[in-house]
C-alpha cells in the first residue's frame, strides 16, 4: 500500500468542521467513490471533526490518499491533545454521550467506514483513524 | 450574520436550506423559525433539504428539535426532498428522525400539511 498524496487541515473551530467536510467531499469525488459512499464518508468525517473540536478542544485532520494494487482509498486521521477517553467501551456505545450530542458520533462513524481505529490516553489526547476504499 | 431565509406562504412557513449548514447557522435557524411561528401563527412548516448533501447527528438533532418545538407551538413540520444517499447514511448512523414527518417533494409536503390542518381544525376559521 502506498500513500499517493497527503495533507493536514486544522480543526480549531466550527467553521473548520465545514472546511474539513468540503475537503473530504472533494477528495471522495476525485477518487470516484459512489454517491452513497461519498455521503457516508463525509458524514463520518463531520462527526469525527466535531468530536475533535468539541471534546478534544481542537486538533487537526490528516488525510492520505492511498493506493493498493488497483484500488484507491482515503484515510483520515483526527488527532487532538485533549482529555482523552477514559472508558472506550462506553464511548463506543450507541446513545452514550459525555456532552450534549446524541451519542452517535463514534459508534455511528464506525458504521460508515471500512476501517476504524482509535488510540486514546487520558490527559494526552485521542487519535481516530478511518479509511474508506473504492 | 448569515441566516437561512424563512418565507411565508399563507399559514405555512417555507425554509429552503441551500448552504452547507454549520452548527451556529443551524441553531440560528431553530431560533428564527420558532419566533416566526409565534409571530405569524403559522400552522405548518415545510423544510426543503433537497440541496443538503449530508446530515450528521448535529443537524439531525436540530431537525428533530425543530419538529418537536413547532409541534408544541401548534404547527406541523414536514421535511421534504431528502436525497436517497442521505437517508441511507442517516439510518446507518443510527438516526431515524422519529417523530419527524417527511415527504418526497415540496408538493407532497404541502398536501400533507393541508390535510393535517383540515383534519385537525374543525371550525377554526382565521
Amino acid at each position: 500500500m502506498s500513500v499517493v498524496d497527503s495533507g493536514t487541515l486544522p480543526l480549531r473551530g466550527e467553521q473548520d468542521i465545514v472546511l474539513a467536510r468540503q475537503a473530504v467531499r472533494r477528495m471522495s469525488q476525485e477518487i470516484k467513490f459512489g454517491i452513497v459512499d461519498q455521503t457516508k464518508f463525509v458524514t463520518a468525517a463531520s462527526e469525527l471533526a466535531r468530536n475533535t473540536v468539541v471534546y478534544g478542544r481542537g486538533g487537526e485532520m490528516r488525510w492520505e490518499r492511498l493506493r493498493e494494487g488497483a484500488r484507491e482509498g482515503l484515510r483520515l486521521c483526527f488527532a487532538d491533545q485533549g482529555p482523552g477517553i477514559p472508558d472506550m467501551t462506553l464511548a463506543m456505545t450507541d446513545g452514550w454521550t459525555s456532552g450534549k450530542g446524541l451519542g452517535l458520533g463514534l459508534a455511528g462513524a464506525k458504521r460508515l467506514v471500512n476501517e476504524f481505529s482509535i488510540d486514546t490516553a487520558v490527559d494526552q489526547g485521542t487519535r481516530v483513524t478511518v479509511t474508506r476504499w473504492r | 450574520m448569515e441566516r437561512i431565509p424563512i418565507l411565508r406562504m399563507g399559514e405555512f412557513l417555507l425554509v429552503t436550506i441551500q448552504v452547507d449548514l454549520h452548527d451556529q447557522l443551524a441553531l440560528t435557524l431553530q431560533d428564527d423559525l420558532t419566533s416566526r411561528i409565534e409571530k405569524t401563527g403559522a400552522r405548518g412548516v415545510l423544510i426543503d433539504i433537497s440541496a443538503l448533501e449530508i446530515i450528521d447527528s448535529f443537524v439531525g438533532r436540530m431537525i428533530a428539535d425543530i419538529s418537536a418545538m413547532s409541534r408544541i407551538l401548534d404547527a406541523r413540520t414536514v421535511l421534504v426532498g431528502m436525497q436517497p444517499a442521505v437517508a441511507i447514511t442517516l439510518v446507518e448512523l443510527g438516526l431515524s428522525l422519529e417523530g419527524v414527518r417527511t415527504a418526497l417533494d415540496v408538493e407532497r409536503g404541502m398536501r400533507i400539511l393541508r390535510t393535517t390542518l383540515d383534519d385537525g381544525a374543525v371550525d377554526e376559521r382565521r
